[in-house]
């Protein structure tokens, strides 16, 4: 799998996406609670944007009258028909066997260990300051 | 990855020689703002909306009884970027669903303001007058693709047939809607005039879900949640299909075609079944009819597709397609509600090219004369 290079971390606030072109198709990529996550842009049930998803936590019930939240802001409502899938790993919580979005490996890296390469020309002082957002495709 | 899109091409479909349009028999478009209305309302009205608002046949004022899934019942991503509701801005409904899904015509369901279910019939009157106008002048005068329905709130005939004679003279809508939950069971004579009249203008009349007759929408009761009330669409459906049948409106008024709109058909099988296997026992009850309830039902209603059933097994989907016939389905998207179907994906199993034309353009083109 290639690494490329989709942003400067300050360009996904916190609770929000952005979406890329990679290799061909839209990724989104999400800032959650100071993490990272790539997944098709595409709902696998009708192809729904899931940059337009809603960011839900995880709602659980033991039983009736009593409601039960955890990884807040994790879980993604698809925009039609409200199917969740785990941001982690694109797992849907909707016929978890059978339905899934595809999903990407995230990295942060500094600008600095990415500037190192194989190669060592003429150097310049250079400031790096930014982290970047690296989508495995 | 998922099999649930995924679903075998058939040879016929990658085969197909020419592009196919088309038809969504439901596209809901909103009013961006009551004042919108103003231009069609008489003064006495509009000041009765600002001073009373609207007021349904439910017990609870100023909303509807459920919360109805996310806001307006819309799809997130169905808020036009220049403000206003989903559904009330044409150049974005063009760029999000006409154009990129080569919609060839869209057929108006306009749902604002529950002119079936207001308490006052006089006011429901004015406000479904004002909606019939505003159909043609915020829509279809505006995008030729665009087709409107004359709402006619049933329970007050009079007005209905007024409203259908007016709209009628103008002669450019293609329905007439009236409601599935009014305060009678809709195969009654109150509401024959209205059928006779259809008939006779060879308008289809359309039934599209939801309104309140003042009843519970079950007949258990009234519901907790909008997960049981929207399953209750379909029992809505199916007893409005046995009351038009039983009480032999498809019998009295035979070129009457009658649509069934946003009810889906996984339940007609069923419905159908049981209403044969007693018209079988009891037919001496309902003398009036002279076939099997299957044989009304396969001549004189036709079914929107949205909201379609997906069972487990693509070929329980089939099953269903073959015995509802291809014939009397009719696609719609429901656009831009948050159940919208894309019309690439809705299906979960292979439709034949023949099967598809029917389904996404030919019985509708037939049907409402495109």
């Amino acid at each position: 799998m290639a690494r490329h290079i989709v942003a400067r971390t300050s360009e996904i606030p916190p609770g929000g996406n952005k979406v890329f072109g990679v290799e061909g198709r839209d990724i989104v990529v999400f800032h959650v609670n100071g993490e990272f996550f790539a997944l098709l842009n595409r709902c696998p049930h009708e192809g729904a944007p899931l940059e337009k998803a809603a960011c839900v936590a995880r709602l659980t019930s033991p039983e009736p009258g009593v409601y039960q939240r955890s990884r807040v802001g994790e879980l993604l409502r698809c925009p039609w028909h409200g199917w969740e899938f785990d941001m982690r790993n694109g797992q849907s919580y909707f016929d978890p066997k059978r339905v899934k979005v595809r999903s990407y490996p995230v990295a942060v890296e500094s600008g600095e260990e990415l500037q190192k390469g194989p190669y060592v020309a003429e150097t310049f002082p250079v400031h790096v300051e930014d982290n970047y957002v690296i989508v495995e495709v | 990855m998922s099999d649930v899109i995924d679903r075998p091409i058939l040879a016929e479909e990658e085969a197909a020689k020419s592009r196919l349009r088309i038809i969504d028999c439901d596209v809901h478009p909103s009013i961006h703002a009551h004042t919108d209305l103003d231009q069609f309302l008489p003064k006495r009205w509009q000041a009765h909306l600002r001073t009373y608002g609207s007021h349904l046949r439910t017990p609870y004022i100023g909303t509807t009884p459920y919360p109805r899934s996310s806001p307006l019942i819309a799809r997130r991503d169905a808020w036009p970027p220049t403000g206003g509701p989903p559904g009330s801005d044409l150049d974005f409904m063009r760029k999000q669903h006409l154009d990129p899904l080569d919609i060839e015509y869209g057929i108006l369901q306009v749902l604002d303001l529950f002119i079936f279910s207001q308490q006052n019939l006089e006011f429901g009157a004015a406000i479904q007058r004002a909606i019939n106008d505003w159909q043609l002048a915020f829509w279809s005068d505006r995008d030729p693709r665009l087709k409107a329905s004359i709402l006619a709130g049933q329970d007050d005939t009079e007005f209905a047939i007024a409203e259908i004679e007016r709209c009628a003279k103008i002669g450019r809508y293609v329905q007439i809607n009236v409601c599935p939950r009014a305060n009678e069971p809709l195969g009654r004579r109150r509401y024959w005039p209205i059928y006779a009249r259809a008939q006779e203008l060879g308008l289809p009349l359309g039934i599209h879900v939801g309104g309140y007759g003042g009843h519970a929408p079950t007949g258990g009761g009234w519901p907790s949640y909008y997960v049981e009330e929207h399953q209750s669409n379909a029992h809505t459906m199916a007893a409005q299909l046995t009351s038009l049948v039983l009480e032999g409106v498809p019998e009295r008024f035979p070129n009457l075609k009658i649509v069934f709109i946003e009810g889906g058909f996984g339940w007609i099988p069923s419905a159908t079944w049981r209403m044969d296997r007693h018209f079988d026992a009891f037919r001496s009850e309902v003398p009036h009819l002279n076939r099997r309830p299957s044989e009304y039902v396969k001549e004189h209603f036709w079914f929107t597709t949205q909201p379609i059933d997906e069972p487990d097994e693509g070929k329980h989907l089939r099953s269903l397609i073959e015995w509802v016939g291809a014939d009397r389905l009719l696609f719609s998207s429901d656009y831009p509600h948050w159940d919208f179907d894309d019309p690439r994906f809705a299906f979960k199993t292979p439709l034949t090219e023949t099967e598809r034309r029917k389904i996404f353009n030919g019985n509708a083109r037939a049907l409402y004369r495109l």
